[in-house]
């Protein structure tokens, strides 16, 4: 019906081409592209002089180990897990600063306010909702990511990022993905929604589309420190060497679990929703190259610290602020937040966390980081504790809300596979340009959580374990 | 002198070959070519992953990575190892 | 279910609302548009961020940019915006970024472009160099990682390159600055002093040429001379690619007048 349209000449003469194209034994555009390889090979032997060198670099050597049967895997754990390891260590010292200064200038904000007989419902919006949360934003994921990233940036500098996109293709293949989703996954460290955007570099649409849905298991920038923070308090009072060791073990192991998933949930679509074969794998490994460490460590170091400090003011901030409103707002004798929570706590408490904890994650929605903060807010406005000095009074505080290794581990596994933040929804709408892709990326995690965190709960009631 | 093809699959890592003839198709085979493995041009293997598939390729100074039932698809000459 | 990646079926009319809308490019009244082309990862965006002083993400991986990024940079007092695109090992596309990239490159018309190349592996890098060469003569070819090629104990002849390319070559080092003096002359050379280049056209084996040849007088009959080089687009028809062959129509609609309706949005193009 609609086969008249302008640019037919074009078209017509494309399909007359077609005896043209399928005349000769090998097709014409084969030719085409023979030919111009013949041209640049002789052009580059007239213009390239080679010192005639018997070629075993290190670089050579090195990729006899990363791509090794014995070395490969391990070497990739070793790696991922020391990257974790200096993170949780070297982030700890920063993060107390931070915090005690920032709290500091807390207690000067509120003189000044005193000062200026601000109204109290003043003073709490700005101070004790805005600024606080800010505070515990910034201390809480800015020291984490600073080291995280620029020590990233220097494995993806080097070059080994597509190595394990190349040492992990054959997993991916059994789930019936490409191995470049591993690289998709990568960028998802640092924004999921990043993520989802690199996906571009898969060529089947299918493929592509499984790693978008599938990116979320990666926890980005926003719940990476979240993992940190409880695995560190919980695992410790005083990190020690030997604990932050424990501390990365963990973390690591978390983020194995967001692979195994990432496995799991992209052969269960290849095998229902998604149907088709593996297509095909082609990857550069581009050569090693050395990392101009100092350049690489002061650019993502600012690239992060831009990156953070930018969300805790853009949302973190007013989320805060929100937060306390919604804390301070009593219907009858109890606020606002904490007769949400006392709807949520029923569902809650079956998969293992309380009702406070859903609602931080509900309200959490248009960034992951403000999850924790709103969390805190919601506890030391309604319960005993009040004040909050230093980091490590976050555990007195959660441990004053009941908290017990059972809620611990499911936080952090509901933060691992819930549903996607508000950003990453969007940029899955874009890359679709479909609202039903975008609701299974949504509703595929959001599923999952739940089911994980009430088995594991339900398991360990049963048991008598929490 | 007779040419035997070979799928490309069949190269261990160090060894070295031709192609002789390409049997991809769709866009794989697009993509094969633009990267210059076309007939003629020399491929090295250079090693496995763990699991013994990909398999990366030294071809035109750039390393190229194949998963091995694509690359069992690209024919290369036996006698030129 | 389809993956609808964009909509490329707008009626447009002249050429900044070309770039504005298909490819987001914002330029204002007298600048330059500079596409930066290449393989993957032969250090597109490096260079982006020389010459801008901006911070596009770079990393040693194929595939880190895959959207169209700009910056501007001022050289003689003449303002020049640079859009850095993602890496395409050819002209035709695969994937979603790829085809971005191509898109720029062929239907953009940038007041030049500047080919890419990694100078450890000429021999892989000139076939698109000789491709975008094929489509237009406002070509600067920029032979980047020299520093690479050096350890390599690789020599090349810039001269004897350029003379058999015929166009401008610029040894660069883009990481250490090095070369980008030369290719930002280069560049206004050809940008705003309009200097004229011979690019080397590759001479296909006597099938494909006489398949050219058959095609050549079809293709006058379009007039679409003004919008795409007609052997280039001869060559596209012995692709089997028929998706491009639509694009290409689609765009020369939008900047052709002789072809004015267009097909609507969605619409099936069926043979
Ligand atoms: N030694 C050296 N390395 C360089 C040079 N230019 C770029 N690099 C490095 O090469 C890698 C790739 O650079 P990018 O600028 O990201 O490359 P690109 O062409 O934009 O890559 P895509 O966006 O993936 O197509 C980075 O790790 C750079 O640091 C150079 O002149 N010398
Ligand atoms: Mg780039």
């Amino acid at each position: 019906m609609s086969t008249l349209t302008p640019i037919d000449p074009l078209l017509k003469i494309y399909s007359d081409t077609e005896s043209i194209r399928l005349s000769s034994g090998t097709p014409l555009a084969d030719r085409v592209v023979t030919d111009i390889f013949a041209y640049t090979e002789k052009l580059a032997k007239q213009v390239v002089l080679r010192e005639d060198t018997v070629q075993c670099s290190w670089k050579d050597k090195i990729d006899k180990i990363v791509i090794s049967r014995v070395f490969g895997y391990p070497l990739m754990l070793l790696l991922l897990g020391t990257v974790f390891w200096l993170t949780i260590a070297g982030a700890n010292v920063p993060s107390e600063m931070i915090a005690s200064v920032l709290f500091a200038f807390q207690d000067v904000l509120t003189q000044w306010f005193q000062l200026a007989q601000a109204p109290a419902w003043l003073h709490g919006v700005l101070v004790l909702g805005m600024y606080r949360t800010l505070a515990w934003v910034t201390a809480v994921m800015l020291p984490p990511m600073a080291i995280f990233f620029p020590l990233f940036t220097i494995l993806e500098d080097l070059g080994y990022l597509p190595r394990v996109a190349f040492n992990l293709d054959n997993m991916f293949k059994k789930a019936h993905a490409c191995g470049k989703q591993c690289l998709t996954m990568c960028m998802g460290f640092g924004c999921n929604a990043a993520g989802i955007v690199s996906a571009r570099i898969i060529d089947s649409p299918r493929e592509r589309l499984i790693a978008i849905l599938t990116n979320n298991f990666v926890p980005c920038n926003g719940r990476f420190p979240t993992l940190i923070a409880i695995t560190s308090i919980f695992m410790t009072s005083a990190l020690a060497f030997s604990q932050s060791l424990l501390a990365a073990g963990m973390i690591t192991l978390l983020v194995l679990l967001g692979v195994a998933v990432t496995f799991a949930v992209s052969w269960t679509l290849s095998k229902t929703i998604l149907k088709g074969e593996p297509s095909s794998l082609v990857l550069e490994l581009p050569p090693y190259r050395r990392p101009k460490f100092g350049a690489v460590f002061y650019r993502s170091l600012i690239d992060r610290t831009i990156f953070v400090l930018r969300r805790a003011l853009v949302v973190a901030a007013p989320a805060g602020g929100l937060t306390w409103i919604l804390a301070n707002v009593y219907i009858g004798d109890v606020s606002v937040i904490a007769y949400i929570a006392s709807v949520l706590d029923p569902l809650a408490k079956a998969i293992g966390l309380d009702g406070f904890i859903l609602m931080a994650f509900i309200l959490g929605l248009p960034a992951n980081e403000i999850v924790i903060p709103i969390l805190l807010m919601s506890y030391l406005a309604t319960g005993q504790l009040t004040e909050f000095g230093s980091l490590f009074e976050l555990k007195k505080v959660l441990l004053a809300n009941g908290w017990t290794w059972l809620t611990a581990f499911n936080t952090m596994l509901f933060a691992l596979l819930h549903w996607p933040c508000a950003t990453t929804l969007l940029s899955m709408y874009k890359e679709t340009g479909s609202k039903r892709w975008t609701f299974m990326g949504f509703i595929i995690p959001t599923a999952l959580a739940f089911t994980v965190c009430f088995i594991i709960a339900q398991t360990a009631y049963l048991l008598g374990l929490a | 002198m007779t040419i035997l093809p070979v799928p490309l699959s069949t190269l261990q890592p160090g060894e070295k070959s031709k192609v002789i003839q390409l049997d991809v198709k769709g866009l794989l085979r697009r993509r094969i070519l633009d990267l210059g493995i076309v007939p003629g041009t020399v491929l090295t293997c250079i090693g496995k992953a763990p699991a013994g598939d990909p398999i990366a390729y030294l071809v035109r100074d750039t390393v190229i990575a194949l998963r091995s039932e694509d690359a069992s698809l690209i024919y290369i000459d036996s006698a030129a190892r | 279910m389809e993956l609808k990646i964009g909509d490329r079926s707008n009626a447009l009319k002249d050429h900044g609302r070309v770039m504005r809308e298909h490819f987001g490019i914002r330029t204002t009244g007298e600048q330059y548009v500079i596409a930066l082309a290449g393989n993957p990862n032969v250090g597109k965006s490096t260079v982006f961020n020389a010459l801008t002083g901006l911070h596009q993400h770079t990393g040693n991986w194929p595939g880190k940019t895959v959207d169209n990024a700009q910056g501007t940079y001022t050289y003689r007092n003449k303002s020049f915006l640079l859009v850095d695109l993602p890496g395409t090992y050819s002209l035709l596309a695969h994937s979603v970024e790829e085809e971005i990239a191509r898109d720029f490159i062929c239907f953009g018309h940038p007041d030049a472009t500047i080919v890419v190349l990694d100078a450890t592996s000429l021999e892989r890098n000139l076939n698109l160099a000789l491709q975008v060469m094929e489509i237009s003569s406002k070509v600067i070819v920029c032979v980047n990682l020299i520093d690479e090629a050096r350890k390599k104990k690789l020599s090349i002849n810039f001269i004897e390159l350029q003379k058999e390319l015929g166009v401008p070559i610029v040894p660069t080092a883009a990481r250490n600055g090095e070369g980008l003096q030369e290719l930002q002359n280069a560049v206004y050379t050809m940008a705003v002093e309009k200097k004229k280049t011979r690019p080397k056209q590759v001479v296909y084996s006597e099938e494909v040429e006489r398949a050219i040849c058959t095609l050549l007088p079809k293709l006058e009959k379009l007039d679409l001379a003004r919008v795409v080089n007609p052997k280039w687009l001869a060559l596209r028809l012995l692709d089997s690619d028929i998706s491009f062959i639509e694009t290409i129509g689609r765009y020369a609609a939008t900047q052709n007048q002789k072809i004015v309706a267009m097909p609507q949005q969605g619409s099936k193009i069926t043979l």
